[in-house]
């Protein structure tokens, strides 16, 4: 595989995404063997109806959360770009959680350190992308997502030009 | 017993005093949750003969063994249960969204509030920690503005508010109480059992873990039934959704019409499930954890009421559109906007507005007593504003109204109760029973009044699986197993969409529960605890006085009024002579007394032995 699909993560459609929050509940289910969405690593938001989605990690290139950490507790994995937090160092004074723009690093209610998606690398796969009943969870690279959207705005831009066409016989 | 909280809060809005007692595994096990625990709480801790309004009447909120868990719809949901300001009796209703599992999460299988507070106040709920606040400026505010001002002020936006509208405040008996912005504990004016507590809203945030029994079996369970979710067993809900049944009931000449007058609609094509979802439906949304998703959230796209989103579904619809001969869905979806503005329950408000369209056009309310509102039928702009006038108490008429159809209909006079279309003072819902008699049976004996939510009893006759047009022996067995099963559902509290889901019935339902909890429950045992509930129910109302045969009745047009339409139903009404067959067939399998009272063996048989005194004590009048 091409090296710019090695850093895959979780990214939801706002298109299917419902907020139904089947994604926190599967990942508490998995990481904590519990129901309990306050220790989940992906978040569902709801601001009215019609808007709804999932946040979590994006393993952003040059991550802020890292720079943040004054104790040297996260690092970034080369390969998979997944942060990974040293529970050791943390002391969950949450300078990462003020850096992070997407709120997808929390601090765990009880362990009082901060948690993040590792998208559940032991498993193989994300496990709130298997739930997810719409199908609104991808388990994807920055590159296929750009690939969606040009491919999206593509054939917009020619479904226009196509009944521009048809509109004007 | 996992699953459950295993704790019960009082809260005394009097005295402002709470506290918490366990909850025993022998009640959760044979009262299950939901409205079975509910009703069980409430006859525990209220006195005969209680005004609905009056603080002593406890207003009761329960969540499911199941909520908070990954479970669809039984994790979601929660229910809330008290004596009803329209029927007198018990008054239930669930709903689903976000709320209920937030209160699990805090920690609380039930939370029964007490009293009234001597100002508006809200509940805050923040696990362990529970405070009464100011909701002064709260006044007057929808559910919805309530919710959000409140998430607002305590900075928390995954609080979860269940919160009444200016109706409930002002005790419209039809008023209700509203979750996640379009979510309703809809029936029997539960509302206005909150407002006259001077309790705005419920606010909760709970950051408790909610474990399961077994969780790998629990999780291949669930796995199924969201597979099951993706097909056939939940395909209306998914696509058309219920407003399906507008040209369903309209070809089978049951979709009753201004007031019960027809049942077939002219405008039907345009008020119908393929109309709505084609010009006005923008997003189909779901509930906490579940794959279904029905949520039709319609927009009104142009014209005057342009803007207007709410979330539709049949029963409303009709109530607000063909039962008023209203046949424009943008009013309609308005109507409904406001109806969930001011917190009523869109069936009873749009039956009372279709009755009041009904007395005007037969002359017994004039333009003198409308405000000189021309409320005929199919003034999609009356239904407006009779909606504003219900909703604040606007003028006398509206205050008249606020009162729902039976009430109204006593302080109109003039015959007016001919028109009046209740049963034990709930307002009817969808279906001309005129012409589905099964239905007509289930809605007559039904301890909430007039719903086709307590045994479903429209389906045998809406798919042909009996004669429609009759009352015959064995309708009375089919009506009680169909209520049995829907009382586990809703202690369970099991969204009824989904309960196509649960292919083997029972079987399924109670391997869910033991999954769960890790209680072992038989799909007999689960049966008994619907059966059992049934009992406690109608014992209830039986304790209130209004639960004997005299009460199951049905409208004065539903046996008065043949069906006038050509076609099909023409001439259909139910008559006295099978209606009474219906109650005698129904009473003797319930193992009744022909008055429609519970015999001391059944309750014995059902472990219900304490209650016997209720019984007795009736007998003696």
């Amino acid at each position: 595989m091409a090296k710019l699909h090695e850093k895959k993560f979780v990214s939801a459609d706002p298109e299917k995404c419902i907020g139904c929050s089947i994604c926190e509940y599967a990942c508490s289910m998995v990481k904590e063997k519990t129901f309990n969405p306050t220790k989940a690593r992906i978040r569902a938001i709801r601001l009215g109806p019609l808007v709804n989605l999932a946040v979590a990690c994006r393993l952003c290139e040059d991550p802020s959360c890292v720079a943040a950490c004054p104790r040297d507790a996260l690092a970034q994995e080369e390969n998979t770009g997944i942060i990974a937090v040293e529970d050791e160092k943390c002391n969950g004074c949450g300078w990462c959680i003020e850096a992070c723009d997407y709120g997808a690093i929390m601090l765990h209610p009880e362990h009082k350190v901060v948690y993040v998606c590792d998208t559940c690398k032991e498993l193989g796969e994300p496990q709130c992308v298997e739930w997810c009943p719409e199908e609104a969870l991808d388990f994807v690279t920055a590159d296929v997502l750009a690939q969606k959207a040009r491919r999206s705005a593509v054939e917009k831009l020619f479904q226009e030009g196509v009944e521009k066409a048809s509109a004007s016989k | 017993m996992l699953a459950y909280a295993g704790r019960i809060l009082r809260v005394d809005l009097s005295s402002g005093k709470t506290e918490t007692k366990p909850l025993t595994e022998e009640i959760a096990k044979q009262y299950i949750g939901g409205i079975g625990l509910g009703i069980r709480l409430l006859i525990d801790n209220s006195k005969p003969g209680t005004d609905p309004f009056s603080p002593d009447n406890p207003l009761i909120f329960v969540t499911g063994p199941l909520s908070g868990t990954m479970g669809p719809t039984a994790g979601n949901g929660y229910a809330v249960v008290s004596k009803s300001p329209a029927t007198m009796g018990i008054a239930e209703s669930k709903a689903h969204g976000f709320f209920g599992p937030e209160l699990k999460r805090a920690g609380y299988d039930a939370v029964i509030f007490t009293g009234k507070s001597e100002k508006l106040v809200y509940a805050w709920i923040d696990d362990d920690s529970v405070h009464l606040l100011d909701a002064q400026h709260l006044k007057g505010k929808s559910p919805y503005e309530t919710d959000v001002a409140i998430r607002e002020e305590l900075g928390d936006h995954y609080i979860r508010v269940s919160a009444i509208g200016e109706a409930g405040e002002k005790l419209v008996r039809f008023a209700c109480i509203i979750n996640d912005e379009f979510r309703a504990i809809g029936r029997t004016g539960l509302g206005a059992v909150m407002g006259s507590k001077n309790l705005k809203a419920v606010a909760v945030r709970g950051t408790k873990d909610v474990n399961v029994a077994d969780l790998d079996g629990f999780k291949e369970f669930i796995k199924m039934i969201h597979e099951r979710m993706k097909g056939p067993a939940t395909r209306k809900y998914r696509t058309l959704g219920t407003p399906e049944n507008v040209l369903v009931l309209n070809a089978l000449a049951a979709l009753p019409t201004r007031n019960f007058t027809q049942a077939t609609f002219e405008g039907a094509e345009k008020v119908s499930g393929e109309y709505l979802n084609e010009h006005f439906v923008k997003k189909i949304i779901g509930c906490a954890t579940c794959a279904m998703r029905c949520d039709h959230v319609a927009v009104v796209p142009e014209g005057p009421y342009k803007g207007s989103t709410t979330r539709m579904e049949f029963e409303c619809l009709w109530a607000l559109g063909p039962s008023c001969g209203v046949d424009r869905l943008d009013a309609i979806i308005e109507a409904m906007r406001l109806s969930n503005y001011y917190g009523m329950d869109g069936i009873s408000a749009g039956v009372t507005i279709g009755f009041a369209m009904d007395l005007y056009e037969n002359g017994i309310l004039t333009k003198e007593n409308t405000d000189n509102l021309d409320l005929r039928f199919g003034n999609h702009e009356a239904l407006i504003e009779m909606v504003k006038k219900i909703g604040t108490r606007g003028d006398w008429l509206g205050d008249v109204l606020a009162e729902g159809t039976k009430r109204a209909a006593e302080k109109i006079g003039k015959g007016a109760e001919k028109f009046a279309c209740h049963i034990k003072g709930l307002e009817l819902p969808g279906y001309d029973i005129r012409g589905l008699k099964t239905a007509a049976l289930g809605f007559a004996v039904s301890f909430r009044g007039a719903c086709h939510l307590r045994s479903g009893a429209y389906s045998p006759d809406v798919k042909g699986k009996v004669d429609r047009f009759a009352i015959e022996k064995g309708r009375g067995k089919i009506v009680m197993e169909n209520e049995d099963v829907y009382n586990a559902i809703d202690s369970l509290i099991l969204c009824k969409f989904s309960r196509g889901t649960y292919y083997d019935g029972l079987d399924d339902m109670a391997k869910y529960y033991s999954l769960a909890t890790g209680i072992e429950m038989t799909p007999e045992e689960l049966r008994k605890a619907g059966e059992r509930i049934n009992n406690l129910a109608r014992l209830f109302n039986v304790r209130e006085g209004v639960g004997t045969r005299k009460f199951d009745t049905l409208p004065v047009k539903i046996m008065t009024v043949p069906i006038p339409d050509e076609g099909v139903a023409k001439g259909a009404m139910v008559n006295k002579k099978e209606f009474d067959l219906g109650l005698d067939d129904y009473y003797s399998v319930r193992g009744w007394t022909k008055e429609g009272i519970p015999t001391i063996e059944k309750l014995e048989e059902l472990e219900l032995g304490d209650f016997g005194h209720i019984v007795q004590k009736s007998e003696e009048k």
